[in-house]
């Protein structure tokens, strides 16, 4: 299963240009990798959220494939419905091409307010690949704090203050919550990793079952630096291991990259206007139990995945 | 004509909706179980696992996601059905609009329960009265055998090509839905035809013609899209009309927008819904036999709102009682009252007009409360007598 870039480059897009989504999104980049990865005709159900209001402005749309948007927290329900009537239909000769379905949601979408949907959706079975494109907080709104938001960033309903500084709780962590509900396939991915990510969608889609893509999603207003870095900020995510690759296929956890030296957190924060404050002398404390929170995090997928750890870094930087 | 007595059987009125459900064969079904509305969903669920219906049964965990679940399935062209009452529609509450918006001819049975607080499981109409501006067709059915019928023809009305939208079929909870009542069937094969397959105008699941479905709209386009959704309404008391005629030809089951009871020469009429309409009927004969000039008019349709000729059916009387069994606090009266006061506007010569308030949470009427009624429009025509617009019903302390 090789990511070929020349055989790719060849397929028609599925996300037309001329969409409204910000100079250096994520999002963009995400929706083509997955749909290049997808060989049917795609049903996507989209939760009310950044992709979906930047996509398909009326009278417009910017996407090639079927599409279907019904409220924020209901994607999963609507793709299950689709699947549902996809299901039924041929079942009774009434339709005879062969379609793939996905669901595709933001962080509040899914962590927040679709959990319940999602978590329905999974535990019925239906054949979709639900798709979180987190970008840790809610963006589309104005950036608010999601419960994907980090310890310690700068919202707008987490504001950094004389008293506070920033979000106080640490983020949720949703893959671990889908594993629970041992569906066929689940995986971490980034946009950075573009093969990884591309193989992974293309598994999800040949998955006969529920499968599910928390994909990290820089955005450039709500982390607040330059539109050239989105894929860089995501690169150093997986560098830091603050947003680790992995996969879980039936159960059988796999980390799919470990960092040759794992970068301190820093380096992930410090072009990012939303953590300005983490690197103050005032907030070190902070900045130290977001680092410990991710080593924790990623200690212990290292231990479910029966992996090793790499010999001690020295905190070097780049 | 076409009365089969070989087709009649003894059901509650949630069991006869199922059959009808069962001879719908709906592509998918998504639905949550609540009381009083449980049994349709259960005895559903036996159809697919017998393997009567080839309908995909999706059991969801909760009334947002089955009519989320039902919107995703109709927009992929399959005929849907779905089942709820009181709480669950109220959570339903987001996607009932987002349903007739979308133009998706959802057909829902709504077994109509109070709604919280108190909790309370037994009838009343806040929960379908809730949702009159949802944009979906409401058809009140009195009995059982209205349910069962009002749920073939349902389908029919939402698909035809002029309309498009969703029905709710609602009937009293316990009182209708758990009832055993006498209900004559319509054979298998005669529902398949009279409700054919649904052609969907576009789907999800044309490769050949991908739609987006659901876009955000703005200033500058919302309003013609709910202009639309609105001519689509104004269409339905023709289609609804024209599918009651085609389905009493083949049933000898005559429906109408609204049902009238001795109403011709009524001096004292009374507004009601559903199940209480027609047991009042008995109250009507009582005081017709004592030369008391008494009807009935049942509104069998909700939405739309057949005002003109209710204003019209309504003109000759003297005073008419709406019986509301919902409130709308601080509003001018209940939620029928309010259509129907609002319908005889138009007319040169009004009737006198009271709003009774009775049976909330399953609240039993009795005979001796609907003589009450029409005593208080006897007094009201002749100038005595309470004047208070709305009064309350079988209340302690009022």
């Amino acid at each position: 299963m090789s990511v070929n870039l020349k055989e790719l480059s060849l397929k028609q897009e599925t996300l037309a240009s001329g969409h409204r989504l910000c100079a250096g999104c994520g999002i963009g980049t995400i929706v083509r990798m997955l749909t290049h990865a997808c060989d049917y005709p795609l049903v996507v159900a989209n939760a009310t959220g950044c992709c979906e209001v930047s996509t398909t402005v009326y009278p417009y749309t910017a996407w090639r494939s079927s599409w279907i948007h019904n409220a924020f927290e209901n994607a999963s329900a609507t793709i299950s419905g689709v699947e549902a009537a996809y299901k039924s239909l041929r079942r009774q000769g009434k339709l005879d091409q062969e379609f793939r379905f996905m669901a595709i949601g933001g962080d509040g979408g899914t962590f927040d307010i679709g959990i319940q949907s999602l978590s329905g959706a999974l535990e019925r079975g239906h054949r979709f690949v639900y798709v979180c494109y987190d970008n840790e907080a809610y963006m589309n709104t104005g950036i608010q704090r999601s419960s994907a938001t980090p310890l310690g960033a700068n919202t707008t309903t987490s504001p950094v203050g004389k008293v506070i500084p920033g979000k106080s709780r640490n983020r949720k962590n949703l893959t671990e919550i889908v594993v629970g509900h041992r569906i066929p396939y689940i995986a971490q991915a980034s946009p950075s990793n573009w093969r990884d990510l591309i193989r992974k969608a293309r598994k999800a889609f040949e998955t006969d079952g529920p499968a599910f893509l928390n994909i990290l999603q820089p955005c450039v207003p709500g982390w607040r630096y330059e539109p050239n870095q989105s894929i860089e900020l995501a690169r150093r995510a997986v560098e830091t291991c603050y947003w680790p690759l992995y996969e879980v296929e039936n159960g059988e956890y796999k980390v799919n990259y470990q960092p040759k030296v794992k970068l301190p957190l820093t380096e992930f924060i410090k072009d990012q206007g939303r953590f300005s404050h983490l690197l103050r002398p005032a907030n070190a404390e902070v900045l130290a139990a977001l680092q410990a929170n991710i080593d924790r995090e990623w200690e212990l997928l290292l231990k479910r995945a029966g992996v090793a750890p790499k010999e001690a870094q020295p905190a070097a930087t780049t | 004509m076409a009365t089969k007595t070989a087709n009649r059987i003894a059901v509650t009125g949630n069991a006869g909706v199922a059959q009808a459900m069962r001879q719908i064969r709906p592509d998918v079904v998504a639905a949550y179980p609540i009381t009083p509305q449980s049994d349709v969903v259960e005895e559903f669920s036996t159809f697919v696992a017998e393997g009567t219906v080839p309908t995909e049964f999706l059991p969801v965990e909760s009334e947002h996601s089955a009519l989320s679940a039902c919107v995703g399935a109709s927009a992929a062209g399959a005929r849907v059905m779905t089942a709820t009452s009181s709480q669950g529609l109220a959570y339903m509450w987001e996607v009932l609009y987002i349903a007739a918006g979308n133009r998706c001819p959802i057909v829902m049975i709504n077994v109509n329960r109070a709604l919280s607080a108190p909790i309370n499981i037994h009838c009343d109409h806040s929960d379908s009265m809730g949702t009159l501006h949802s944009g979906w067709i409401q058809l009140y059915c009195k009995n059982a055998q209205e349910g069962y019928d009002s749920t073939i023809m349902a389908v029919r009305i939402a698909e035809h090509p002029d309309i498009q939208l969703p029905v709710m079929v609602c009937y009293d909870g316990f009182i209708v839905s758990h009832g055993i009542t006498s209900l004559e069937m319509v054979d298998d094969e005669e529902v398949a035809s009279f409700i054919g397959t649904r052609k969907p105008p576009y789907s999800l699941l044309d490769a050949e013609h991908p739609i987006s479905m659901g876009n955000l709209a703005f200033t500058d386009y919302y309003m013609e899209v709910k202009r639309q959704q609105a001519e689509a309404m104004r269409h339905a008391p023709r289609v609804i009309q024209e599918v009651q005629e085609e389905f009493g030809k083949l049933t000898g089951r005559h429906y109408g927008m609204f049902e009238t009871y001795r109403l011709d020469d009524a001096d004292f009429v009374l507004v009601a819904l559903n199940s209480t309409a027609s047991t009042s009927e008995i109250v009507v004969d009582e005081l017709r036999g004592k030369g008391v000039k008494a009807g009935i008019l049942r509104p069998r349709v909700m939405r739309p709102f057949p005002w003109q000729e209710i204003a019209q059916a309504l003109s000759r009387a003297s005073a008419v009682a709406v019986l509301d069994r919902a409130q709308s606090p601080g509003g001018n009266g209940g939620p029928l009252a309010i259509e129907v006061r609002s319908a005889l506007y138009e007319l040169e010569r009004r009737p006198r007009m009271i709003n009774g308030i009775y049976g909330l949470g399953g609240r039993d009427i009795l005979m001796s409360d609907i003589r009450s009624v029409y005593d208080r429009l006897q007094k009201l025509a002749e100038g005595r007598g309470p004047s208070e617009f709305e009064f309350y019903l079988g209340v302690r302390g009022d």
